[in-house]
């Protein structure tokens, strides 16, 4: 049976081109949202399709992995009070891994809200808990502005998650329809 | 979008000679002691420092002029932004409060509050430099071996070694398929709504995505098959030897990150290096 | 008496955990240390299973149901875990951008070391001397990108002989390769055979390619059972392979169509050893009654390219001063070594990439102007690998999609569809997921998207690599019939039969330069360019030198005429 924290060889490929393809969503896939200067990462998504799969391990090491690596290429130095809320969500995102039987081709109503209760959750626990309090430790940043931003956050990576990562368990679910139940003609 | 993972390049300087164990190891402690410390003399001593490292390491500004810009913008807006949402946060950290500018309403200028704010920039600036020799001083092929050195479990350093094995692939196969569904008349200028531009994103992630998915499971196959993940422990065919200069590099960047804890705890009495009591 | 098998199975039996029936079934095979054999059969036969239960991936990484016994050096392999088995077994896999997980050359041959723990110094002289061997020693450096496919190749092989394992199996190696890289691959697999006594087992489509050196046997599956296990030259004298949709040697074909009764007394496996005694008086007459073709009128010019120009960061040119004109209704060939620049200039005149200098004229127009998406109405591109143009889970949708982000009316969208489906012969599937076809089938429904579009062009890479004869010729028939329909065809291949077979002309690029523009028949039997380009001569060729027939390409032009008129009549 699958276990949550089993880290076999194709978890740890899983977890490498993951996250490279994490960093590249991440860094040249966004799609700008109506309000200015914000935009909705579709990386998130992808975090959560890959958590889905592969459990929370994976899912936590490929968004933090992913996210650190892309903020180096561009700033130069990772923001790590966000990398470390980008592994939270991920991680939690992987709670979806046991309860939902998407790699037997079953993603329907009942599992479609299951892992968008299990999403936003995540999504909420990391953006308005664990990213605003790390700025807080490490940088010292004020409360109201570190909230507000938290707040922004878990509302457009739910959205994220939610649109592009049911869109891809769905696309992923229709892929394993009739397998198994394939006979050679 | 061509961006190269390292433009590390290959030139002859101390720092280039050093293991990417020790460069990582003197990032992290570096980059602690600054996070830690909230005191501006030690912060502009460690930033001074970091600039001599970059100018030992002969690199060129044209290769980390992106960066600059990127972090520029992104410190300007944190500094509205932290000025808009709490302009007195330096009067409640440093318990005084001298008035520089009297702008409206709530919005008054302060010493305290430009202190804070220049600390704040000063101490995510400093980091920068730190990250940037690190990037470009280390070859990719000890990286993974580094974070094993750094107490990072091999297998995960492996994932890391893997995500920098692939990204290039993974552009070069994004740039395939985007065009590929672009010539059966996929718009991707800003000129497609907001409803159509999640849809359109997913037809060039979903091939993207599927066809990695199909490499993940073969490429598990080929590292079953040579053993990897047999032992407790493995060794890397990259890793540097430890030699003098490694433990100068690593004797300094212990004794800074020991400034910084000892300056909060001796002199300031906290991570706030205080001037107006 | 010979020594104990290495690798035996009795009475085996495997079935995957997802199948309704067993992959494999009744598995009675020997294999003694140091011989050398071929395992061929058609695609999804059970060829990679196979070699999955030598290596340990059965039952380590698939799930399925074992029955009967599988004996390695007289162990009992489904007892023993992957890593006992990979020092006995190493395994060069088909897919080698996937088994080169390392950021160099060194670091790859060195992984399996790295995972056992060994001391570095050990390890640097282990790569060094195993890196020798293969002759990659100066290159120990460089990273994947800067590979060619054959070196890449040599440091998959490198990589397992660091282990010094018993056994090397190597399941599909020539994949992707240029002929003449192939080739090479042969003799160096053929070169460590010999000197180091290591048991070889080659799972391979190009039969006539691994023939190039010897092999003691070759076994057949087909359908999950063993069913010929013989010498080269009583299978390529037999109709094993015919009746199975596995393509036998050329030279062979050509031998059969000529009224020659083939016999393993003749030692047809391989063209040095055929006698020719009995083959010469025929093949001649045969070769002397072939008509030629009528003439074909003079049609009028569809595609002009002038003096193009291109590089990717403006300092080395990946296209130079290209010039070819393609005629209305062509059927032609793109061919030449790894890297010489043949998907980038698909890539430009699709409009993907921008051209330095030169210009495109479609009839008499400039297309320079034109965007991809305009372009995409007159040339349509098929890429290598359909997965990466497939982003839709039904063949409808995926086949619809080009035209609904034309905005075409949806009733105009369910006829062209149709009528594509039909011509494509996916009319049956119409409702399957697309993840229930095969690849062949993927392939398909990949050129029917760009069909739909009704390009008056079509550019296919690599429209056969990887796919099995029966396959193969199924897609060639498909595309001839396409052709005939009016579609205009260019094909970048590496498949020196294909271009024989199916394309009248050829252009041959060598590090963006066109070299050659000329007859198929020409191209591979001109020995400089063959060399030059990385092609190979073909084996039709050397028969008729055999035969002292003087006229080698004109022996071969009216091989490849005969051969059409025999596909022509098998069609009506
Ligand atoms: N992991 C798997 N789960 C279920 N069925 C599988 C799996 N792998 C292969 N099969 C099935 O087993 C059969 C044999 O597959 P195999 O890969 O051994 O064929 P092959 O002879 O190597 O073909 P090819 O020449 O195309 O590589 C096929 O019908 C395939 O669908
Ligand atoms: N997107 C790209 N950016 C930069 N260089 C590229 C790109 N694509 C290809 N190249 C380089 O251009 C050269 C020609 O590549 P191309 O893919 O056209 O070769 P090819 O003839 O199709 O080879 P093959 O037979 O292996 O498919 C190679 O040296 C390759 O490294
Ligand atoms: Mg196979
Ligand atoms: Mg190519």
């Amino acid at each position: 049976m699958k276990k949550y924290f089993e880290v076999s060889t194709k978890t740890i490929v899983a977890i490498g081109l993951g996250a490279a393809i994490f960093m590249l969503l991440f860094m040249f896939v966004k799609v700008p949202s109506p309000v200015p200067e914000t935009s909705f990462q579709t990386a998130y998504g992808l975090s959560a399709l890959f958590a889905t799969l592969f459990g929370p391990i994976a899912g936590g090491l490929i968004a933090f992995i992913g996210h650190a690596l892309s903020d180096a290429i561009q700033y130069g130095s990772p923001w790590w009070s966000w990398v470390i809320a980008s592994g939270v969500a991920g991680f939690i995102f992987g709670f979806a891994y046991k309860n939902t039987k998407v790699d037997e081709g079953e993603f329907k109503g009942k599992d479609i809200l299951r892992f968008n209760i299990i999403q936003v959750i995540g999504n909420v626990i990391a953006w308005l808990i664990v990213a605003p309090l790390l700025d807080i430790i490490i940088y010292a940043e004020p409360v109201n502005l570190v909230f507000t931003q938290g707040a922004i956050a878990a509302l457009m990576n739910s959205i994220s998650a939610g649109v592009i990562g049911t869109l891809l368990l769905l696309a992923y679910a229709a892929t394993r329809t009739k397998k198994g139940s394939l006979t050679k003609k | 979008m061509k961006i190269k993972l390292f433009s590390y390049n290959v030139i002859d300087t101390p720092i280039h000679r050093l293991s990417g164990l020790t460069k990582l190891a003197c990032f992290l402690l570096l980059t602690f002691a600054v996070m830690f410390s909230y005191d501006i003399r030690f912060i502009l001593f460690v930033m001074l420092f970091s600039f001599i490292i970059l100018k030992v390491s002969k690199i060129k500004f044209s290769q980390i002029k992106l960066m600059i810009i990127y972090v520029l913008i992104f410190l300007i807006t944190n500094a509205i932004l932290t000025f808009l949402f709490e302009p007195e946060y330096g009067v409640s950290i440093y318990g005084t409060r001298h008035e520089v500018l009297r702008i409206f309403g709530r919005y008054n200028l302060t010493q305290e509050q430009l202190l804070y704010q220049t600390t704040k920039v000063l101490k995510y600036a400093s980091v920068i430099p730190l990250g940037i020799i690190f990037l470009l001083t280390t070859n990719p092929s000890e990286f993974a071996a580094s974070l094993n050195g750094v107490g990072i479990p091999y297998k995960v350093a492996y994932a890391v070694s893997l995500t920098l094995r692939y990204f290039p692939d993974i552009q070069r196969d994004y740039q395939n398929i985007s065009q590929a569904q672009q010539a059966r008349g996929l718009e991707m200028s800003k000129k497609a709504k907001f409803g159509s531009r999640f849809k359109n994103a997913l037809l060039i992630i979903i091939p993207l995505i599927f066809s990695t998915l199909d490499r993940i499971e073969s490429i598990s196959n080929a590292m079953d098959l040579r053993g990897f993940g047999k032992l407790k422990k493995r060794t890397w065919y990259s890793k540097k030897k430890i030699e003098t200069g490694d433990y100068v590099a690593i004797g300094l960047s212990v004794l800074i990150f020991a400034m910084s804890i000892l300056i909060s705890i001796f002199i300031n009495g906290s991570r706030f290096f205080n001037p107006f009591i | 008496m010979r020594q104990k098998p290495i690798i035996e199975f009795i009475d085996y039996s495997f079935q995957y955990f997802s199948q309704a029936e067993p992959t494999l079934e009744d598995i009675n095979l020997k294999i003694y240390p140091g011989e050398k054999i071929l395992i061929v059969g058609p695609s999804g036969s059970g060829k990679s299973t196979l070699g999955h239960c030598i290596n340990g991936l059965i039952p380590f990484a698939y799930e399925g149901e074992i029955k009967g016994t599988l004996k390695i050096k007289d162990l009992i392999a489904k007892e023993q875990d992957i890593f006992l088995l990979s020092k006995i077994v190493g395994t060069v896999l088909q897919d080698s951008d996937g088994q080169f997980v390392g950021l160099t050359v060194g670091e790859d041959i060195a992984f399996a070391l790295e995972n056992d723990n060994v001391n570095i110094h050990k390890m640097h002289d282990t790569v060094r001397k195993v890196a020798e061997m293969v002759d990659m020693d100066k290159l120990l450096k460089s990273s994947p990108f800067e590979l060619s496919g054959g070196q890449k190749q040599r440091t998959s092989l490198a990589g397992v002989m660091v282990d010094d394992v018993d056994v090397l199996l190597f399941d599909e190696p020539l994949a992707n390769l240029d002929p003449a890289t192939g080739k090479t691959a042969i003799e160096i697999i053929d070169d460590i055979h010999k000197r180091t006594n290591k048991t070889v087992l080659i799972i391979e489509h190009r039969l006539e390619d691994v023939l190039h050196r010897d092999v003691d046997r070759i076994i057949v599956i087909a359908d999950g059972r063993i069913i010929a296990d013989m010498t080269p030259d009583e299978l390529v004298s037999s109709s094993i392979l015919f009746e199975n949709g596995i393509r036998e040697p050329l030279y062979i074909t050509a031998l059969k169509y000529a009224g020659i009764n083939v016999h393993k007394d003749m030692h047809p496996s391989h063209l040095d050893t055929l006698k020719m005694d009995t083959v010469i008086q025929p093949l001649t007459s045969w070769y002397k009654r072939i008509e030629k073709p009528q003439k074909q009128d003079e049609k009028p010019n569809i595609l002009k390219v002038e003096n193009l120009t291109f590089s990717y960061d403006g300092k080395r040119n990946i296209l130079d001063d290209v010039t070819f004109d393609i005629y209305e209704g062509d059927m032609i060939s793109i061919v030449g070594k790894n890297g010489a620049g043949k998907s980038t200039l698909a890539k430009v005149l699709c409009g993907f990439e921008n051209q330095d200098l030169g210009n495109i004229y479609y009839y008499s127009e400039n297309i320079k102007d034109k965007s991809i998406k305009e372009r995409a109405e007159i040339i349509g591109l098929v890429m290598q690998n359909p997965n990466q143009m497939i982003s839709k889970s039904l063949i409808y949708d995926e086949i619809a999609l080009g035209l609904r982000l034309r905005n075409v009316p949806e009733e105009e969208i369910k006829e062209r569809v149709e009528k594509v489906l039909e011509v494509c012969g996916l009319s049956p599937f119409i409702d399957w997921p697309i993840s229930a076809l095969s690849y062949g089938q993927k392939k398909r429904v990949t050129i029917a998207s760009i069909l739909v579009l009704e390009p008056k062009i079509i550019i296919l890479d690599e429209p056969t690599a990887g796919q099995d004869y029966h396959h193969y010729t199924e897609i060639m028939k498909f595309l001839e019939k396409i052709n005939k329909m009016g579609v205009t065809i260019i094909m970048i291949t590496h498949d020196m039969h294909l271009m024989l077979e199916y394309t009248p002309r050829a252009i041959v690029l060598l590090d963006g330069k066109v070299i050659a523009d000329t007859k198929a028949s020409i191209v591979l039997t001109d020995t400089d360019l063959v060399s030059k380009a990385n092609l190979k001569e073909t084996s039709l060729y050397y028969l008729a030198e055999k035969a002292k027939i003087e006229d080698g390409t004109l022996f071969v032009q009216r091989f490849i005429d005969y051969e059409k008129g025999v596909r022509e009549t098998n069609e009506d």
